[in-house]
């Protein structure tokens, strides 16, 4: 008995003291993947806080958006130009989205928009398919300047390894998520966004374009996929299986609440950073392979406490 | 009334669907292809189905079939699901199958025990259940040229040439599916037997591409050596991820599923050094391929992109293609009909002989080793050889390394009466 309270209350501590710089590169890895997570994340509640919508092509929005931007690159166009061109189907994507399926849908059960992302899953998914091919793709890295390679700190003899690629995909993962608060504090189109937000009606009766809005919404979701698409397809590659990648944004979802932008980056680092933890230094007492469930033990113990999300809007319904 | 009316019309439709099947003609072998060109594994799945299609399409149109009878391929997309895989066998089945061929550990678990009630052979090329090597146990399934526990000893082998067991620590990282459980209990019999010591490390579908957590792992246990069990993108990642945590690439080894090009073309230089198992040639530099770029894939025949034609998977699914038609000519040979069926196929997968002579004969010279049918040992226990990656191309680096079928059969026989033993009704084989 004594031994098993000691695996888990002491001896993963002694295991973080022992080897501080393993402890630190556990703690990175986390970050950057916590980082990864946030920006799938923010795609789902830019979608969800303007249309209330669950987006379940998220995932694929981010396979989609990489193939193009490869796809494109592989034809011969030159990578900044194929970056424009990709942001330029991506906001096709969302004229498409808001064109043929929201438009039609409005004022129908939220059930019903759900299922309409699912169809457009499998639409993307197909047509990607046919289009680019089903075969694994390297994302242009070194083309979009993107740095490689890495560097090494050796704290008193140890070795943390920074690979460029993850300190790249945090800066870039930050200055999205500046720019996306500043649009959405400072400009007119993000004022009327956060008030479609709060109330459709009131935003149609002051003479917002809900429309117009929708578009704005599911093509900031689109650069928010591009962005994840390049990173994680840098990190790892770009193919089809990127797309169940999304199903690690559903605890953060959960932990950040799936209305706040904040919710998404901190659930996000939460998740990245415990889910690493407890993998690395409790997991083999439960066979490893932990991970894929933690996160959500995570996210449903935050829930205890705050069901609406750490940053989620507290809703009262009178009845 | 016109409700009646739609009631009947949908009643004998749906009467008419089930009980509705094609018949092939007399001289028309039919072989369903259980693909994947979609889905998560799609990237792999596609160059296999292109090789298996265009050698069988080759014979068609360079032989006119095989002994006279035309083979009709029909695809149905499994998506690599176990489900959708199981959906197409029924659906195909009743159009007179003469073997299947699943690509998925998953699925070829669900059809081995339909297999002796519909009397159509299974034929999990060097991938599914490893019991089933054992013919007795197992009549109408095939797992030629070797199973993935003869694999896993001849990688051990492997090792144990280069180093030395006894001692090491030996790291198991797989796709946590059926396919990549597989090996596990031989591994866990024989650390102990071997002397080495075992640590796993399971990758999740979702985790596929997000694999630091395990490489950390890798890193806080220090593996002498890495065997990988993966599938699709869990590959490449992995690869990179080794490379990543600088683990060296020299004593990283792939089974024959974690070593495509496909695998490793998106790595590039950073996987040089990364080994692999195969047990099919690679490139195009033999007479049997020729024809198939001449008949096939010049001729617009094919869905394969033609650089593809000749990497590994390709060509493993042409060596996939070779059993089959081996096993149908000694299967017509012994039946003495041209239009054969599971039956009869079952009997052409237990007598074909591929041997040097053979290959090189149908234009396969040295592409792979000695394969033949026999009731009793259903998988041929053929070795594998080594390849590696040299940061562009794969080079051949061993040749083939025999399993240890002392140690693995008594364990193959253990696993199939295991198997056999909740299922009272099974029946299994006497061979002579």
């Amino acid at each position: 008995m004594g031994s098993f309270v000691y695996s888990i209350l002491g001896d993963p501590f002694v295991q973080m003291w022992q080897m501080p710089d393993f402890f630190i590169q556990v703690i990175w890895e986390g970050f950057v993947s916590g980082v990864l997570y946030a920006l799938i994340a923010l795609g789902f509640v830019l979608i969800f806080k303007a249309s209330g919508i669950f987006n379940f092509a998220q995932g694929i929005m981010v396979v989609f958006s990489g193939l193009t931007l490869v796809g494109l690159h592989a034809l011969g166009v030159p990578a900044f130009i194929a970056l424009f061109t990709t942001l330029g189907v991506m906001y096709a994507l969302a004229f498409g989205v808001e064109r043929l399926v929201l438009r039609n849908l409005v004022n129908q059960p939220d059930i019903i928009l759900f299922m309409a992302t699912i169809g457009l899953t499998n639409i993307l998914i197909g047509g990607g398919q046919w289009i680019f091919g089903s075969e694994t793709k390297s994302m242009i890295t070194t083309e979009l300047l993107i740095p490689t390679g890495s560097s090494v700190w050796e704290p008193n003899g140890g070795l943390v390894i920074f690979q460029h690629i993850d300190i790249a995909a945090a800066i870039i993962a930050a200055l999205l998520i500046v720019s996306l608060a500043l649009f959405f504090s400072k400009t007119k189109i993000g004022r009327a966004l956060r008030a479609v937000a709060d109330d459709h009606q009131a935003s149609l009766s002051v003479g917002i374009s809900l429309n117009q809005i929708w578009v704005i919404t599911w093509f900031a979701a689109g650069i928010v996929a591009l962005v994840a698409g390049i990173m994680w397809g840098a990190r790892s590659d770009v193919s089809f299986s990127l797309q169940i990648i999304a199903l690690k944004a559903l605890p953060v979802l959960v932990l950040g609440g799936f209305t706040s932008v904040p919710g998404a980056i901190v659930g996000g680092l939460i998740i990245g950073i415990g889910e690493k933890l407890f993998e690395i230094y409790w997991g083999p007492l439960l066979g490893s392979g932990v991970e894929g469930w933690f996160a959500y033990v995570i996210a449903l113990v935050f829930l205890v406490f705050r069901p609406q999300g750490l940053f989620g809007e507290k809703i009262i319904e009178r009845v | 009334m016109f409700k009646k009316l739609i009631t009947g019309a949908l009643s004998a439709a749906i009467a008419f669907g089930a009980s509705y099947t094609v018949v092939h003609a007399d001289d028309e072998l039919y072989i369903p292809m259980l693909s994947y060109r979609t889905g998560p594994f799609g990237g792999n799945g596609t160059p296999f189905a292109n090789g298996f299609h265009d050698y069988l399409a080759m014979l068609n149109t360079r032989d006119g079939g095989i002994g006279g009878a035309k083979l009709v391929m029909e695809e149905c997309e499994t998506a690599y699901n176990a489900q959708k895989g199981v959906e197409c066998y029924e659906a195909t089945k009743g159009k007179g199958a003469l073997v299947y061929n699943p690509l998925s550990t998953g699925i070829t678990l669900q059809l081995i025990p339909k297999s002796p009630v519909d009397k159509i052979p299974v034929l999990q090329m060097g991938y599914g259940l490893s019991a089933a090597a054992m013919g007795e146990t197992f009549p109408w399934t095939f797992a030629y040229p070797t199973s993935y526990w003869s694999q896993m000893s001849s990688i051990l082998k492997y090792i144990d040439m280069n180093g030395g067991l006894k001692g090491k620590k030996i790291g198991f990282i797989y796709l946590d599916v059926g396919y990549g459980r597989e090996p596990i209990p031989l591994l866990e019999q024989l650390a102990p037997e071997m002397g080495f010591e075992l640590a796993m490390f399971p990758v999740a579908g979702k985790e596929m591409q997000a694999q630091s957590a395990q490489w950390l792992n890798v890193r806080k246990e220090r593996p002498d050596w890495m065997i990988m069990w993966g599938w699709g993108a869990m590959n490449a990642t992995a690869v990179k991820e080794a490379a990543k945590t600088r683990y060296p690439l020299d004593r990283f080894i792939g089974n024959w599923w974690s070593g495509a090009h496909a695998d490793l073309v998106p790595v590039g230089e950073a996987g040089k050094g990364y080994i692999a198992a195969n047990f099919s040639g690679i490139g195009t530099d033999f007479p049997a391929l020729q024809d198939v770029i001449k008949h096939v894939v010049d001729a617009g025949k094919s869905q394969a992109d033609p650089s593809t034609v000749g990497n590994v998977l390709y060509n493993r699914g042409l060596y996939n293609a070779v059993l089959v038609s081996e096993a149908i000519r000694a299967a017509q040979k012994l039946t003495g009909k041209t239009k054969i069926d599971g039956t009869d196929m079952r009997l052409g997968l237990e007598n074909f002989v591929l041997d040097q002579a053979r290959l090189a004969e149908i234009g396969l010279p040295g592409f792979t080793g000695d394969v033949k049918g026999d009731c009793k040992d259903h998988e041929g226990a053929g070795g594998v050889f080594m390849q590696q990656w040299n940061g562009s191309d794969w080079e051949k680096i061993t040749d083939p390394i025999s399993p240890m079928t002392d140690v693995v059969q008594p364990l193959l026989a253990a696993a199939a009466e295991a198997y056999k033993a909740d299922k009272p009704e099974w029946k299994g084989q006497t061979c002579g």
